[in-house]
């Protein structure tokens, strides 16, 4: 049995009931795991309060971050302080310097190109190599797709077509993401899965984009940010002045 | 249901609209459930023009899949039964 995550849900984090009522939203709609994009500076209690809804709703919490930098420094300042705060580490990639950086970055986790300017969508062939060498996936938010009409949705349906096509060659896993304001933009698993068919997604590499690769990137991350981890393949397993026992 | 055709002439246009062969089955009023025909061939790209549809009669709306079914029998048993 599948377990769905949609991990870019943007509430209002103002307002508790908005924060609520998206939850308990998603939780209705199946989904095992939701991601909340939290800003730079943001109070525990706004994390705690998130937290504690989502046990109640029976769905685990992520805690992630969208950062847009202007620079390649300023990309590389944020990640040294956000990247052990937080479980997942997306970049708008909104110039083709930060884009490649984030790209070789293995600290970054996803790689969002928010832009419906087809000039201002950096996923090509060269980021995309430079990604496989990486640890970074593709994300692509459906809200865009829904939130546009006519000719805007025209243009950006072709431009994720052709980066979903670049990705699947390069083996890049993507992530689809409801990015999500309130309720009435959530979706469910199978029909945020179901769009993809709008821009040349397989089916089952659509389902694998709501389930499988960001339930991946998470467990990846928690291993990481768990306090016995000290590096690539080694790990802590006893501690104590007689270890041997 | 207009609205459903509405948003599948708007990404698939008429010729792609033909091939879904939507038609409007029921509507039960009380639980706000529509039943819907279309082409088994089509389930995907029908399910893609439900999930894009954010407007009905100008007021923001949203709709989702309950079920699916080959036949109205099992359909209806499927929208019935209690989630367990």
């Amino acid at each position: 049995m599948r377990k769905f995550a949609d991990i870019h849900l943007h509430p209002d984090l103002t307002k508790k009931e908005d924060i609520e009522k998206i939850i308990y939203k998603a939780a209705e709609l199946n989904y095992a795991i939701v991601g909340i994009s939290l800003p730079l500076k943001t109070r525990q209690s706004t994390i705690n309060f998130s937290r504690r809804i989502c046990e109640a709703a029976g769905v685990d919490f992520v805690a992630r971050i969208d950062l847009t930098p202007k620079s390649t420094s300023g990309l590389l300042k944020n990640l040294r302080q956000v990247r052990r705060g937080f479980e997942l580490v997306s970049v708008n990639c909104l110039s083709k310097s930060v884009a490649r950086q984030a790209a070789k970055d293995h600290r970054v986790d996803l790689l969002a190109f928010p832009s419906i300017n087809p000039r201002e969508r950096f996923f090509d062939i060269s980021e995309a190599r430079l990604a496989s060498q990486g640890v970074a996936a593709l994300e692509i938010d459906m809200s865009l797709i829904l939130q546009l009409h006519y000719f805007p949705r025209v243009r950006i349906l072709s431009s994720l077509r052709r980066e979903v096509a670049i990705a699947a060659k390069f083996h890049i896993p993507v992530v689809i993401s409801s990015n999500a304001v309130d309720s009435y933009q959530l979706r469910e698993p199978r029909e945020l899965a179901s769009l993809t068919t709008l821009f040349g997604m397989d089916k089952e590499s659509a389902l694998n984009a709501v389930s499988v690769n960001p339930i991946a990137i998470l467990e990846r991350n928690r291993k990481k940010l768990d306090s016995s981890y000290v590096a690539k393949g080694i790990s802590i397993v006893q501690r104590g002045a007689n270890c041997d026992s | 249901m207009n609205a459903i055709w509405s948003m599948a002439y708007q990404l698939f246009g008429e010729f792609g609209a033909s091939h879904m062969n939507l038609s409007l089955v029921q509507y039960i009023g009380e639980e706000r459930i529509t039943i819907v025909r279309c082409s088994h061939k089509a389930l995907r790209n029908v399910r893609a023009v439900i999930a894009a549809v954010t407007k009905i009669n100008d007021k923001r709306a949203v709709i989702h899949v309950v079920a699916i079914s080959g036949t109205l029998k099992s359909l209806r048993k499927k929208i019935t039964k209690p989630a367990v």
